[in-house]
């Protein structure tokens, strides 16, 4: 099977007192190739966990995450991440932080150089192929690293908050470039994010998580990123199901946040 | 308890030490104000500028208001020099500022004396002050024609000098003959007198202890005038000092901060990479590291003197270890100091571990690196003279400690210059490199 399984996912942390955190129980979910599924949850349910595990930077205490047939044992360049921010190299420009993954893999010059051409025009940046990256804007810092990800050639992005520390205009404009790479590549793309706006703009598929043990609340199917591609934004958000599903999504997790600090006025 | 009772003697004259040098402090800032003030209001003369930050309505508590002034620091050094120039006589500054330097010159004064029998007699001294360096002159002054006959002496400034004045007359103060008044002033055994560039008294025994004025002028042997440094530099930078030249000297320092500085390097970044790397290499070195640490490198000398000797290798065993835990600790803290997600990132696009070290952590930890290489450089600078003040054969710290022995001042505060231009052109030349090399640092 091509695409992305996440069998029976638990995640049991033991802690120094001898207690224990639950922050994932049983989560089960398949991506076919060519999915798009943004996934919010308040804070602590396991969400950043999940994607850590599929990305292999942890080992789930229970199940497994299978890839085109194969089963995930550590990081690797078919899963290519995006990180909130910081995650660039500021001791290398633009064109070496987005070729790096085809270094690392030993890719011919020639070859390598034509894939980061490719790619800066893909995220606009031609102009800024030779900039350290320090001195580019927080939403041009996130295209670098949009790029570098592509770069590789990933059969699975995956994005933790990768728009979570931009101003709302550049944000917006980050979104349609995610809804357009998406489309072009075709790539499998797990993304995560706080803005329920975004989640539904960016998720054919909307993965509501709810905490303690982190579990997979509820799944939306959405039309809006579909929508969204090569579109203004603000005309999907005009839809007349979007204001609906928003309203529905927020109150759903504002439940969540109201259980959670009542249990912890309990302990109090 | 006796030892607080010392201790807080010794704080009482402390105190007092700095009570007595409060009112030139006093003086100093208010010095500073009034320069302020004159600065504001030339500039107001000149074409104002309206830069970014003369355009700023609040600067007070905004530090990026306040660049420091080139023209203050122009002044306050000059003003040191003048200073110093002012107490030392200097040629190099204009005579009006010289404070009043100590007499040298010819003084001629009376004296009466009582005779055992009652009566009295009078005569006169010639007392020429000559300045240090040069041959005692010979003075001579009429005998007279009384019984009691005229003296001469000659005195080095800033010295004094007994005269006996009965030795050529027809009597003498065993016999119970003893001096009066000097210059008409009375005096009597164990009194003075006050002339216009002489002190004399009178001393127990009825001679003359004659003092010529000192002035406010520094000796030469507590503070040369600038232009005697200089002089001396020339002639220590072609002639040399103990037949070794100032650069010589220079070289061998320098020589030894470099290679302790290098191999503490060599050895101390993979020390610091192993301990950011491997929780066995944290553990098994993080008691020595973190002892050896607060140890001053100056508290090794005698131990290292002890196990090498004095010769190069044992300076060199000095600053290797002045280095080494300095550069471990700024390795071990950069490679620390790595964002998780950076790793990550790397992993994720396909670097191997050995790749992850090379184009992650390395340059990562770079800027802590080159932090940890000015602190070292200084502390070895600093350590090298300490441990050449100690013993050593060549050396700036060793030339000045010789010429401290000799009371060659002037070496000793060129030696002094040169150690603190050479402090400073290495830390300027690390701050060069770092920039240079780690031009991301702390913009990550």
């Amino acid at each position: 099977m091509s695409g992305l399984s996440i069998q029976n996912i638990s995640m049991r942390f033991d802690l120094p007192n001898g207690s224990s955190v639950q922050a994932l129980k049983n989560v089960s979910l398949d991506l076919k190739k060519g999915d798009l599924m943004s996934v919010l949850g308040p804070s602590g349910c396991g969400k950043t966990t999940l994607l850590n595990i599929v990305a292999g930077f942890l080992a789930p205490t229970e199940g497994q995450i299978m890839l085109n047939d194969h089963v995930v044992k550590g990081p690797d360049a078919e899963r290519g991440m995006v990180f909130q921010q910081g995650a660039l190299f500021e001791w290398m420009n633009v064109r070496e932080n987005v070729g790096f993954g085809p270094r690392m893999k030993g890719m011919p010059k020639a070859e390598m150089n034509e894939t980061v051409d490719h790619l800066l025009d893909v995220v606009g940046l031609r102009d800024f192929k030779e900039k350290a990256v320090y001195e580019l804007s927080g939403g041009m810092q996130q295209r670098v690293a949009l790029a570098r990800c592509l770069a590789n050639d990933p059969d699975v992005i995956l994005m933790d908050e990768p728009l979570g520390a931009l101003d709302a205009l550049t944000r917006e404009k980050m979104q349609s470039l995610v809804l357009k790479l998406w489309k072009e590549t075709g790539k499998t793309i797990i993304l995560i994010t706080h803005s329920v706006e975004e989640a539904l703009l960016l998720g054919e598929r909307l993965l509501v998580m709810a905490p303690r043990p982190g579990r997979i609340h509820r799944e939306y199917r959405l039309p809006f990123a579909d929508l969204g591609v090569n579109a203004d934004l603000r005309e999907v958000k005009k839809h007349p199901d979007y204001a609906k599903t928003r309203e529905e999504i927020l109150s759903m997790i504002w439940d969540m946040e109201e259980e959670i600090m009542g249990r912890q006025e309990e302990q109090a | 308890m006796s030892v607080i009772v010392q201790l807080f003697d010794e704080l009482i004259t402390v105190l007092q030490t700095m009570l007595q040098i409060l009112p030139y402090l006093v003086g100093y800032v208010a010095l500073i104000m009034a320069t302020t003030v004159i600065w504001r209001m030339v500039k107001r003369f000149l074409t104002p500028k309206s830069d970014f930050g003369s355009l700023k309505t609040v600067t007070f508590g905004d530090a990026s208001a306040v660049t420091s002034n080139m023209a203050a620091s122009v002044i306050s050094v000059v003003f040191i020099f003048l200073v110093w120039g002012a107490f030392t006589g200097s040629k190099l500054v204009p005579g009006f500022v010289h404070m009043p330097g100590a007499f040298q010159g010819e003084v001629t004064f009376s004296y009466d004396i009582e005779l055992p029998d009652g009566a009295t007699t009078s005569a006169q001294a010639k007392v020429v002050v000559f300045p240090a360096g040069t041959a005692a002159p010979a003075v001579e002054i009429e005998e007279g024609t009384g019984s009691a006959k005229n003296d001469a002496i000659a005195i080095q400034s800033y010295r004094n000098k007994l005269l006996a004045w009965d030795k050529n007359d027809e009597f003498n103060r065993k016999a119970g003959a003893r001096i009066v008044a000097i210059e008409g002033q009375p005096v009597s055994a164990g009194g003075e007198v006050e002339l216009d560039n002489l002190r004399v008294a009178v001393t127990s025994k009825g001679t003359l202890n004659i003092e010529p004025n000192k002035g406010v002028q520094m000796e030469k042997i507590w503070l040369p005038a600038p232009e005697d440094v200089v002089s001396r530099l020339i002639e220590i930078g072609s002639e040399g000092f103990k037949n070794i030249t100032l650069a010589e000297h220079l070289a061998y320092s320098l020589f030894r901060v470099v290679v302790g500085f290098i191999i503490g390097a060599a050895v101390g970044i993979p020390l610091g990479y192993a301990m950011g790397l491997s929780d066995w290499f944290r553990g098994w070195f993080d008691p020595i590291v973190e002892f050896m640490r607060p140890v001053p490198p100056l508290a090794l000398i005698p131990l290292v003197i002890i196990w090498a000797g004095i010769g190069e290798v044992g300076k060199i065993i000095l600053l290797f270890l002045a280095a080494l835990w300095i550069m471990a600790i700024a390795a071990r803290s950069g490679v620390s100091g790595v964002r998780i997600s950076k790793v990550h990132a790397a992993y994720s696009l396909g670097a191997s571990k050995w790749q992850v070290m090379r184009h992650v952590i390395i340059p990562n930890s770079l800027p802590e690196i080159f932090t940890g290489a000015r602190v070292a450089m200084g502390v070895c600078w600093g350590t090298v003279v300490a441990a050449e003040l100690v013993a050593a054969e060549k050396g700036v710290g060793m030339m000045i400690m010789v010429a401290a022995k000799f009371q060659q001042t002037d070496i000793v505060i060129l030696g002094i210059v040169v150690i603190g231009i050479v402090g400073l052109a290495i830390d300027l030349l690390v701050r060069w490199a770092e920039r240079v090399m780690v031009p991301w640092k702390g913009r990550g």
